[in-house]
């Protein structure tokens, strides 16, 4: 029905424009700059019909905090009372506080000890399991499993199984005659135990993307290194390694992005204890924001955490460019 | 696939299956063992990776007496639903478990619907502001969520949606990187299709959602699988936003749980249990999509 009526309506308005009078040309001339206006606001109207749920989203929870997070940096206040300007004197207290520096040294031995294991098993891990071998799927799955609990549920779990009384390790320890550990009580090991849970939580993300870098070797690549005569050692360290070079300046940026941003493990094992030791950059955030309600240092030290994560993405760009790996 | 010759010299073995490679070994190798090498590394690797796993299914369905008895044993006396049980009756956990059901999935539908709809206007609309907007989109990309904790948790409790569900929703709306993800996929897509359904008098909202979508799956799939993972287990927002018991996501009651419950591990692996398997389940069944998610978060992002 409606199509028809459609073909008639158009075919009556063409009618309409061919006939003839005194001011046809003008009339003509009218209508054409009408809907020619016509159609660039229905093109405005559509394309924003698109883009503006979500760019409206993006502006009201990411532009305008980030822009208003800054304001409140130059500011004194608790979230009550009458926000007092202090200037630049929250940046200058983060040079100068103890607590925070103190943070920043854990989160930087969580992340030197998070990221290069991370990516070193990652691509021993993938190697493996790119070998066309029995039960290879059964093995991946197994690696992949944890990538989906939590950090809490990895926090709760890890507590139990690093438990020194009642905890797996201990009783494994127990039965080959090594003294009893204290694993996350001790403030010595706190840190190693979390940067273990974190890696059996999360290497399975370096893993999956290391043998899709892997399997995108060309073949030839490596048939050309043996047809020379190269051995499987040679041609790991002449072929394939250099092939996995852009996919390491990728995962070396993701993964110390997220070693610096470490909160929710910390936070569901020690606390930040024993005695302060695990406490992070975002742990401190926190109790200084949330705890504290100091809401201006709070936003100093997350705009440091924002500059400090641009500088490492930007360096390691940098640096990937001049040494040719073109990652990006 | 079995490469898995026993002993001797194997020949090089044409891979059943594998079409045109070939296997690259030219000269004989002597085999000390029986399997390949690779096990000895990737059997104590899944293992390890499984065993506390395993460990969190048997505690879970032990008594507590098991648990906190010297030495301690790895294999329940007998089968205790006291964890359970406790677990029910004692926290509204299936409330918790809801509220994440309901954040998640308002935020995969609305990351999907959000991102689809803007991605495809920045790939292949073209309107004033477009190149402004996109650009400022991607500028966002770079900023840590937790540069945006304080003055959001103002801004919320300012227009009252603190301490509700909302409070935890809200953030999960969209994202730039989904948004980018979405364009860089309509934009890899041959445009033939879309203008002929255009031609054909089908609106542009018809092309993309009878036209484009379809096209999209696996972007989609990857979308809401990254969002999925992102929302059902975050952590640090909800405890942030969130301080009435009654609303608490499953991760924010487990984590505030362990702080009154320490010791009463049968119950804390319950719930461990409860917030966890789901996932999982949903892993396995999945797992190929998982995989290529993954894939694609990590070369693409």
């Amino acid at each position: 029905m409606t199509p028809v009526t459609t073909v008639r309506a158009v075919a009556t308005s063409a009618r309409r424009a061919d006939l003839p009078g005194a001011d046809g040309a003008d009339d003509e001339e009218r209508r054409r700059r009408a809907y020619r206006r016509r159609r660039t606001l229905m093109t405005t109207l559509t394309g924003w019909g698109f883009v503006g749920p979500a760019v409206l989203v993006i502006l009201g929870l990411s532009v305008f905090p980030a822009i208003w997070a800054f304001f409140l940096s130059r500011q004194k206040w608790n979230g009550f009372s009458r926000a007092k300007d202090v200037g630049w004197s929250n940046y200058s207290r983060l040079a100068e506080d103890p607590d925070l520096a103190a943070a920043v040294v854990h989160t930087l031995v969580f992340t030197a000890l998070f990221v290069p294991s991370s990516i070193l098993l990652g691509i021993l891990l993938a190697v493996a399991l790119n070998q066309r071998i029995r039960f290879v799927a059964f093995y991946r799955t197994c690696i992949f499993v944890p990538f989906v609990a939590s950090a809490a549920a990895t926090g709760i779990l890890g507590n139990f199984v690093f438990s020194p009384q009642f905890g797996l390790v201990n009783n494994l320890l127990r039965l080959l005659h090594v003294p009893q550990q204290g694993f996350l009580e001790d403030p010595h090991q706190a840190m190693v135990v979390i940067a273990v849970m974190s890696l059996w939580q999360q290497l399975g993300f370096t893993v999956v993307v290391y043998l899709a870098a892997l399997q995108d070797i060309p073949r030839d690549l490596v048939e050309a290194a043996v047809t020379d005569g190269a051995n499987s050692r040679q041609v790991f360290r002449h072929v394939t390694l250099p092939q996995l070079a852009p996919v390491t300046v990728f995962t070396s940026i993701w993964q110390t992005i997220t070693a610096i941003q470490l909160f929710d493990l910390v936070f569901t094992t020690t606390r930040g204890g024993p005695l302060d030791a695990t406490q992070t950059v975002v742990g401190y955030l926190y109790k200084q924001a949330f705890r504290s309600l100091n809401f201006g240092y709070g936003s100093a030290v997350a705009y440091g955490l924002f500059a400090v994560t641009m500088l490492i993405t930007l360096g390691m760009v940098v640096y990937s460019r001049i040494t040719k790996f073109e990652a990006f | 696939m079995a490469v898995l010759s026993t002993g001797g010299a194997p020949s090089p073995v044409p891979v059943p299956g594998a079409g045109a490679r070939r296997t690259v070994r030219s000269r004989p190798r002597r085999r000390i063992l029986p399997f390949s090498g690779w096990h000895l590394v990737l059997a104590p690797t899944a293992l390890l990776f499984v065993l506390p796993l395993v460990q969190m299914v048997v505690a879970s369905l032990m008594p507590d007496g098991d648990i906190n008895r010297f030495p301690p044993r790895f294999l329940p006396s007998r089968i205790s639903f006291d964890g359970y049980s406790g677990l029910f009756t004692g926290s509204p956990v299936l409330r918790w478990l809801l509220n994440t059901v309901i954040v998640a999935g308002v935020s995969v539908l609305s990351h999907l619907v959000l991102c689809s709809l803007a991605g495809y206007g920045f790939a292949r609309l073209k309107f004033p502001g477009r190149t402004a907007s996109f650009f400022v989109i991607l500028a966002t990309i770079m900023i840590p969520t937790q540069l945006l904790m304080i003055p959001t948790y103002v801004m919320f409790t300012r227009i009252g949606v603190i301490n509700t569900l909302a409070a935890a929703i809200l953030p999960w709306l969209t994202s730039a990187f989904g948004i980018f993800l979405m364009r860089q996929f309509f934009l890899s897509l041959p445009k033939d299709l879309e203008e002929a359904a255009r031609l054909d008098g089908c609106t542009q909202l018809g092309v993309l959602l009878r036209i484009v979508l379809p096209l999209a799956k696996p972007a989609l799939a990857t979308l809401a699988i990254f969002t999925l993972l992102g929302s059902w287990n975050d952590l640090i927002w909800p405890l942030i936003a969130i301080q009435d018991e009654k609303t608490y996501t499953i991760q924010l009651g487990l984590a505030n749980f362990q702080g009154t419950r320490r010791v009463q591990w049968s119950l804390l692996m319950a719930g461990n249990m409860v917030a966890t398997m789901p996932l999982i389940i949903f892993f396995v069944a999945a797992q190929k999509q998982f995989v290529a998610t993954m894939t694609f978060s990590g070369l693409k992002g």
